[in-house]
């Protein structure tokens, strides 16, 4: 007989057992002869994966679906097997970051978000509060089936309708909630391994293994001959003949969807997280692992069917559960002893699973969500007490308590509804949602926080929508029609089918849409958003984890004291570890530090990753920035400094305004320089017409003196019409020089001009007299027409250079007159508040696309079919200067064979 | 036989005191004031020498040499450039067109007669 007080000692013994080992493994580890540095305690760690719902839950699914249990181990043998080098790059990034946790790794990654890490947390915590909930489930039903025997109970009852204090889940709650404060934190700093937890969890491990294989072997070679007489007799069942095929246990869907979830668990649920990658204490365990923890899973795996289709045979009319079979089987065959050990190995598993669980959450709840809650809340002056230490205790103690009173709620609430896989399932859900992020993060660098951030979160809302909150509906607690019609009846939006995706089973369901949200806004808002320097930093730190071997460079600004450093670190790890570890910080960099130095980047950065190790990277890191910069009251001001984004932006703002005012700059040079070398071209061209216009004046004087000097003896009156060449030649060289000086004097601004109000008349007159000489020459019939109105508007200009430009004008017009019958008409009025003088002539006239070129230096457009024009072509080049000064206009109105006017118009000087 | 020689300018006093000269020193002279006219001259009396100015109008000194060494048969015409405008890339140009002698104003009546002479003498020698 086996009485209630027994079962209650083993169990409480069992557990005692556990602690002295837990203990035996911290001893060792304090003494440096760690116990659990070998691959075979590392895998048999990883083996935590297999809870409760292994133990009992594998064989209810097996016999309800088949093989349909088999993907939730086929998943992470696949995992290990394949996936090894992503397990070795996690653990690689891990120690490299000392990562205390998944929310730790993933707001390291994405630039030590505070706000990541706690989104991640609660994720975790709402995600894994099933799996917990369902551990307190299976220890209580297994407990309260023990108690009946021998006596196989029918269908549990649940703990639906029992008072809350008659209960036994309440008790096994408050229970393995003692068990797990005792146990998980009995001291801090979660990077430095849990040895002697998992030295338990890997006894628990075998513990579980050996139980189950017992119950197999007895149920397989005891109450039948072996797998061949268990499958024939099943096989002869024609309920049963379906659970060999994949068909008959939900289809390949179902299938690949659980081998995934079960892929992604093995690593991404918080807790295996926690052995497999934050209490990894040797990367080349690894090595083994990936055949061992398959090998575990297979040895596992092997009795599920014989027991499942034992327990179906054994009770055909379906009164007793199939998650009890491992316990109602040795009970039915009153197998007393392998009763209770089943039931030890059932509790090792549940108890594996709540400790690791819990410490793994616990510590992410206080690093990642309530302790930076706290560190912003000025008014508790966190950052100036000297020992904090007991305060994480205290938040994880309480963490734990809560994690479990939240299980204990959720089982009340969901009760029996739900078999023990499908509640393991939601947990697997949600944790998967931690995949994207993750293994992004670790081989793209473009992955940014906001991106993180909002793949995360709408994975989990879609999560929480398509499993967290149906099941609730399924235990009554939410209308049932909130399954079958949709909130509000909207189709679109039923849980099990949303956006009208129907033919799914719900996991499957769920998987696709909570990834399809989830990696869908993680991809596009990563793209859209650019990385803040710390996010590019953590991410080629991430990535390129294999390729650095130094620590990096570390940008640093602020001043602190080393002693600051070591006594803010003090605080969180101790005295005594503190100590120790900037010992050996000083033998690595191979000087002493004294506590007023100025601490240099790589002290902080040192110093950061040591609190990192017992409060996370994000806490780590307002806790250093606190002590680097003094006085920082507000906590967003300390955010931004801590982000240097906004800084860099600023830097790169101005880089690109400078380039593009430089870019300003060398295009005005360039067009200044253009400018330049048309000058120099307009100038090359004017010294070179200058000088040929000079040699040409030149060539003629020299020649007529030689021949003059070279043949004495010519007649006199040849001589004196080569003299007379050789006078005019040289008034023409004079003119020329003149003229040159002249326009060369004004361009340079060097003219002294003599500018004054005057009447026009005289200057008029005085050049019509200055002109007269060919008009009274005999050979050439000119007629010299005027037309000087009485009254003229007085000007302000200078009279000499006035004179000069009617003078030209004149000469202009006499050359290029009819050579037969010529007429010049000189004008003058007073136009439209103007003076307007115009010089006719009734030449051959200028063609039109000529009449711009005549003002130009050097281009004479004469009569160049009889004789070449006698003017040093500088004459209208500076009446245009001139009449320009005056403040006036010149130009030319003329066309072939029609004569030409010549005309400039001076504005009326104001009366002063 | 008297040479020939054809004196191209549109300065009509360059004109007149190169006529001079080389009239005085027993050359028969032609002479003409752009290069049309030039061309029309060579064509009427194929000279030994064309003194040929470079800028003058209608068309200049480099397209009447052109012209004159296009056809063959004032293969024997001795070509004389003047210009006023004495840099190298004329120069370089004149010569490139065929063009025997390149000199630059203002010149020396002794000097071109010198040159002229010297041509003309070679050419007597090679026939």
């Amino acid at each position: 007989m086996l009485q209630g007080w027994v079962i209650v000692a083993t169990a409480v013994l069992y557990l005692c057992v556990l602690f002295a080992i837990a203990y035996w493994g911290d001893r060792r580890a304090d003494q440096n002869r760690s116990i659990i540095s070998n691959p075979y305690i590392y895998a048999l760690s990883i083996a935590v994966y297999c809870t409760s719902w292994t133990f009992y839950g594998s064989v209810g699914r097996a016999a309800s679906n088949g093989v349909g249990f088999l993907p939730i181990y086929l998943g992470p043998t696949l995992t290990f097997i394949l996936g090894w080098f992503l397990l070795r790059k996690m653990i690689r990034i891990s120690k490299v970051n000392r990562i205390t946790s998944i929310a730790d790794f993933i707001a390291s990654r994405y630039g030590k978000s505070a706000m990541l890490s706690g989104l991640v947390t609660i994720i975790a915590v709402v995600g894994i509060m099933p799996y917990i909930s369902l551990q307190l489930k299976a220890v209580s039903t297994s407990f309260t089936m023990l108690m009946q025997y021998p006596w196989v109970a029918p269908i549990s009852s649940g703990s639906q309708g029992v008072s809350i204090f008659a209960d036994t889940a309440l008790y096994v709650a408050i229970f393995l909630g003692m068990f797990a404060i005792l146990f998980g934190t009995r001291h801090i700093d979660a990077s430095e391994h849990h040895e002697g937890m998992v030295l338990a969890v890997a006894f628990e491990s075998v513990v579980k293994l050996l139980a189950f294989l017992a119950v197999g072997i007895f149920v397989t070679f005891g109450m039948y001959d072996g797998f061949g007489d268990i499958f024939e007799k099943a096989r002869a069942s024609e309920e049963l003949a379906s659970h060999f095929t994949i068909e008959g246990s939900g289809g390949y869907t179902s299938w690949v969807t659980l081998t995934l979830l079960s892929m992604a668990a093995i690593i991404f649920l918080p807790r295996q997280f926690q052995v497999a990658i934050v209490e990894c204490v040797n990367e080349q365990h690894l090595k083994k692992a990936i055949w061992l923890v398959p090998l575990y899973l297979f040895l596992i795996n092997i009795f599920v069917l014989p027991i499942a289709f034992g327990g179906l045979l054994r009770f055909p009319d379906g009164t007793v559960h199939a998650d009890t079979f491992v316990l109602t089987l040795p009970m039915a065959e009153n197998q007393e002893a392998l009763a209770l050990f089943a039931f030890i190995g059932g509790l090792s598993a549940a108890t594996a699973m709540i400790i690791v669980a819990t410490v793994a959450l616990s510590t992410m709840v206080s690093n990642d969500l309530v302790m930076p809650v706290l560190l912003r809340i000025n008014k508790l002056h966190l950052s100036e007490r000297a020992d904090l230490s007991g305060l994480i205790l205290t938040i994880r103690r309480c963490t734990i308590a809560f994690l479990l009173l939240l299980g204990y709620v959720y089982v009340r609430l969901i009760g029996d509804s739900y078999a023990l896989v499908s509640i393991g399932l939601v947990s697997f859900a949600a944790a998967a949602q931690f995949a994207p992020p993750i293994l992004a993060g670790m081989y793209w660098k473009g992955g940014t926080r906001s991106g993180a951030f909002a793949g995360l979160a709408a994975g989990f809302i879609v999560w929480a929508y398509t499993l967290l909150i149906p099941s609730f509906a399924r235990s009554g607690w939410i209308p049932e029609s909130f399954l079958a019609d949709g909130p509000f009846g909207i189709e679109l939006l039923k849980p099990y089918s949303l956006f009208g995706l129907p033919g799914l089973d719900p996991i499957s369901h769920a998987l696709f849409w909570t990834l399809f949200f989830n990696v869908g806004l993680f991809v596009l808002v990563s793209l859209w958003t650019t990385r803040s320097v710390i996010e590019r930093s953590q991410a080629n730190q991430f990535v390129d984890v294999f390729r650095k071997t130094s620590e990096g460079h570390r940008v640093w600004r602020g001043n602190a004291a080393v002693g600051e450093i070591k006594q803010l670190v003090a605080r969180f790890v101790g005295e005594v570890r503190m100590r120790d570890a900037f010992e050996r910080y000083e033998v690595s960099v191979g000087r002493r530090l004294a506590n007023e130095d100025l601490a240099d980047a790589g002290i902080v950065a040192y110093g950061e990753r040591q609190l990192a190790g017992a409060i996370g990277a994000a806490s780590a890191r307002i806790m250093i920035a606190s002590v680097v910069r003094e006085e920082v009251h507000d906590i967003d001001e300390m955010m931004e400094m801590l982000d240097e984004a906004s800084q860099v932006i600023e830097y790169s703002r101005r880089l690109e305004q400078k380039s593009r005012e430089l870019q300003i700059a060398t295009d005005d040079l360039k067009a200044a320089n253009k400018r330049l070398k048309e000058l120099d071209r307009l100038k090359d061209g004017f010294i070179s017409t200058v000088s040929h216009e000079l040699r040409t004046p030149l060539t003629s004087i020299r020649s007529f003196a030689e021949i003059i000097f070279d043949n004495p003896e010519m007649p006199d009156q040849q001589r004196s019409e080569f003299v007379d060449i050789i006078v005019k030649e040289s008034e023409r060289l004079t003119r020329l020089i003149d003229d040159i000086l002249d326009i060369a004097k004004m361009e340079a601004g060097e003219i002294d001009w003599q500018l004054r109000v005057m009447d026009p008349k005289p200057i008029i007159q005085a050049a019509l007299n200055a002109t007269s000489g060919p008009f009274q020459k005999d050979d050439r019939k000119i007629r010299l027409e005027t037309d000087i109105a009485e009254a003229l508007p007085q000007v302000n200009v200078d009279s000499d250079r006035l004179t000069q430009v009617i003078v030209n004008l004149i000469s202009n017009a006499v050359k290029f007159c009819d050579r037969e019958d010529g007429v010049v008409s000189v004008s003058a009025q007073h136009k439209d508040g103007m003076l307007v003088v115009r010089v006719t002539d009734n030449g051959i006239g200028i063609a039109p696309e000529d009449h711009a070129k005549v003002f130009q230096r050097f281009q004479q457009v004469g009569n160049t079919l009889t004789e070449k024009p006698k003017g040093t072509g500088l004459g209208l080049p500076i009446c245009v200067e001139i009449v320009k000064y005056f403040g006036g206009t010149i130009g030319v109105e003329s066309a072939l064979g029609e004569g030409a006017t010549f005309w400039f118009s001076i504005p009326e000087a104001k009366e002063a | 036989m008297a040479k020939s020689v054809l004196i191209v300018d549109d300065e009509s006093y360059i004109v007149t005191s190169l006529s001079f000269v080389m009239k005085n020193a027993g050359f028969e002279t032609g002479s003409a004031g752009d290069g049309e006219e030039a061309l029309e001259k060579v064509a009427a009396m194929v000279p030994d020498l064309v003194i040929l100015d470079v800028m003058m109008p209608k068309k200049d000194g480099f397209e009447v040499c052109k012209e004159i060494r296009a056809n063959p048969e004032w293969k024997s015409v001795r070509i004389m450039m003047l210009t006023a405008k004495g840099r190298d890339s004329e120069r370089e140009k004149g010569l490139a067109l065929g063009a025997d002698e390149y000199l630059t104003k203002p010149f020396s009546t002794r000097d071109i007669l010198a040159r002229v002479q010297e041509m003309l003498a070679v050419d007597r020698v090679a026939s």
